[in-house]
């Protein structure tokens, strides 16, 4: 290397090429743990036959069987995920917009709390709304008592349960990316606005709500996605009939080793989500998206 | 919460259910069938012991010294044959297991286990048997085989034992709450009928189990089942199911619901139940008055395992001193005759524990489940429907 410098040039990569070697690493991660499981997942949701001798078999049946099957528990986890979603929207970005806003210096600590529960694992924090919702729980003796629940009705192994542990489970996942693209806003946006006249519903509505929209929908993507695949919250919080989809797929890989059955359900469920969520970015607009997240 | 924690540990089983006995005491010869060595001596190479033997076992199932975190019945066995135990407690659910280890034993990979413990009821070790995945015992190493009691000599999956060996047994029953329930239940019918439980009770999802206890309420019999037999108790669940009388169906997560009362009585698992008594002395477990189930997890050799040497250990834990030891801490179903009388010298109150020394009337009425009912595709599917998934 020359005190210059320049004898570096000759080894660089050609210019043209430079942006595809930087991508190397992540496609080749992508390849390996995402495209190749993929096509073996195909090929067994095409295959037939019983454990452990599956044949490819281009049996296509195994996705119109299995659809028709357990239609009952597909619809479920789409209403279910959605519900959860819809809820922990409406919990979370009150809940942002005051630690971006209102938070000052304790913005922090509030992040931490936020994700505090979430150092627990998933299973054992689910466990634990086993003991809220319990009968004999605080929670369900308060609900009777103000008739909001009958002499004998319960909470646990209910759909409000299930629901209920889902929206707990995945609010972190809606929290942090409505506060990002709240706290990314400028507050001299806002006061433009108020000094243009505008009241602060008119301003929310106008500036506010419209730039923190790609929060919104990274939100509503992290939440959803994960949430219609659950089944932990479904087989501990609910009863045989709350079991969703993730439930199906587990028993019949797990219990019945059905693999083809559960991994055309997989893609059933895969493609189902896609399809909502472009109908979804569609319907908020992708180019708001984007342009919000430029600098 | 950290108690939660720790019972969820001490209460294992996820899955176990009805055994595949044959009719107890037909013949007697398959334990002391080997006493000539030259009968088993067909692998001579893999005589000599390894270095290190591995065995994976159900968590808290086998002596623990509490204090020293060491398991006192394992060094023994160290010391005496110069070897190293690697155990490994991670059989969590007979399903689960199975997914981990298919994958290479389907390939004709070794698994890196000499020893595993699975559940008869579960199907799994008959269909590892018809699928060429274990290796057969070396009975010649394995003398103490005659202290194997003779209702588990002969079961129908495994008619001589070629390759497994009983570790532990179990019974299913009714568990609950008589402060609750209000009265001694021992009745299927009440279970699935009384008002007074509706949304009180949980079944099993372990099939064999569930359709066993009701098959039997029904006076079917588990062991042999018909298509007649099968619908009849899917229809009398089904029902229960649609009244709103059962809750959930659970593995062992029943246990803290009961402790809880959210659950006032359940199908439940004898061992689970000696464990839930000692911090809720009120809860009580009994066969149904119909019957109930039996189930044996079974020591088996993987292929690519070491016969030998897993069967030198298999040997040792069929000492009765070393049984009664395993026994003392374990409080399941003992498989090996001799270790009441040792205990009953040692730990009284556990050798006169009818939940893990039974009586001869108590297991008369404890049944087994029809083993090609288990890896019946068809059946399994429509258990799975049933219990909603």
């Amino acid at each position: 290397m020359d005190v210059q410098g320049r004898s570096l040039t000759p080894r660089r990569l050609p210019l043209g090429t430079r942006p595809y070697a930087l991508l190397a690493p992540g496609t080749a991660w992508l390849l390996l743990f995402f495209v190749v499981p993929m096509v073996y997942l195909a090929k067994m949701a095409l295959s037939q036959g019983l454990f452990p001798l599956f044949r490819f078999d281009w049996a296509w049946s195994n996705f119109t069987d299995s659809v028709s099957a357990y239609r009952t528990q597909l619809v479920r986890s789409l209403e279910y995920a959605g519900i959860a979603t819809a809820v922990a929207l409406a919990i979370s970005y009150p809940l942002a917009y005051w630690i971006a806003f209102r938070g000052g210096r304790w913005k922090n600590l509030l992040l931490l709390l936020v994700i505090a529960p979430f150092f627990v694992t998933y299973l054992i924090r689910t466990l634990a709304w086993e003991t809220i919702l319990s009968d004999g729980g605080l929670v369900v003796s308060i609900l009777r008592d103000i008739h909001v629940l009958g002499p004998d009705g319960r909470l646990l192994a209910t759909s409000a349960a299930v629901i209920a542990g889902i929206t707990y489970n995945f609010l972190p996942f809606m929290v942090l990316p409505l506060y990002v693209s709240l706290e990314q806003i400028d507050p001299r946006l806002v006061e433009a606005a108020g000094d243009l006249y505008a009241n602060r519903v008119v301003s929310f509505a106008r500036v506010t709500l419209p730039l923190s929209l790609p929060g919104v929908f990274a939100g509503v993507l992290l939440t959803f996605i994960p949430a219609v695949g659950d089944f932990i919250n479904a087989q501990l919080l609910g009863t045989p009939k709350q079991y969703m989809i993730g439930n199906v797929v587990q028993s019949q890989f797990l219990s019945l080793r059905n693999y083809p059955t559960a991994a055309a359900l997989s893609f059933v469920l895969m493609g189902a989500i896609l399809v909502l969520v472009l109908v979804f970015a569609r319907a908020l607009g992708t180019d708001r998206l984007t342009a919000g997240a430029a600098p | 919460m950290p108690d939660r924690i720790s019972r969820g540990a001490f209460l294992r089983r996820a899955a176990a259910g009805g055994s595949l006995l044959t009719v107890p005491g037909l013949l007697a010869a398959c334990g002391g069938g080997s006493k000539s060595a030259g009968a088993g001596a067909s692998t001579t190479e893999s005589r000599t012991l390894p270095k290190t033997i591995v065995w994976s076992n159900w968590p808290l199932y086998i002596d623990v010294n509490e204090k020293k975190k060491t398991h006192p019945s394992l060094q023994q066995f160290e010391a005496r044959y110069h070897v190293n135990v690697r155990y490994i407690e991670d059989v969590n659910d007979n399903d689960s297991f199975f997914g981990k280890i298919e994958g290479p034993l389907s390939q004709g990979q070794s698994i890196g286990r000499d020893v595993i413990v699975l559940t008869d009821s579960s199907g799994l070790p008959q269909r590892m048997i018809e699928l060429g995945w274990l290796e057969k015992l070396d009975k010649s190493a394995i003398p103490n085989m005659k202290n194997l009691i003779p209702a588990q000599r002969h079961p129908n999956w495994d008619p001589n034992r070629d390759y497994s060996l009983p570790w532990q047994s179990g019974m299913t029953g009714i568990g609950y709450d008589p402060e609750k329930v209000g009265y001694e239940i021992d009745s299927v019918d009440k279970l699935l009928t009384d008002p007074k439980l509706k949304g009180k009770v949980t079944l099993l999802t372990e099939m064999s189990d569930t359709m066993g206890i009701v098959m039997l309420a029904n006076g079917d019999d588990p062991s042999h089942v018909t298509q007649a037999s099968w619908d009849r108790a899917v229809k009398r669940i089904r029902k229960a199911i649609d009244s709103g009388q059962i809750r959930q169906f659970t593995g062992n997560d029943y246990a803290p619901l009961l402790a809880k009362g959210d659950v006032w009585a359940c199908f439940a698992w004898s061992g689970d139940m000696v464990q839930l008594q000692a911090d809720h002395p009120g809860l009580k477990w009994t066969l149904p008055s119909t019957g109930g189930m039996i189930w044996t997890d079974n020591m088996l050799i993987p292929k690519g395992g070491n016969a030998y040497a897993a069967s030198v250990l298999m040997n040792f834990y069929y000492d009765p001193k070393i049984a009664a030891e395993v026994e003392d801490y374990v409080n399941y179903i003992c498989p090996v005759q001799g270790a009441a009388e040792v205990l009953r010298k040692s730990d009284p109150a556990v050798a006169n524990n009818p939940l893990i020394f039974p009586s001869p009337a108590m297991l008369a009425k404890a049944h087994m489940f029809d083993g090609k009912a288990l890896n019946n595709q068809k059946l399994k599917q429509d258990f799975q429907n049933l219990i909603g998934a």
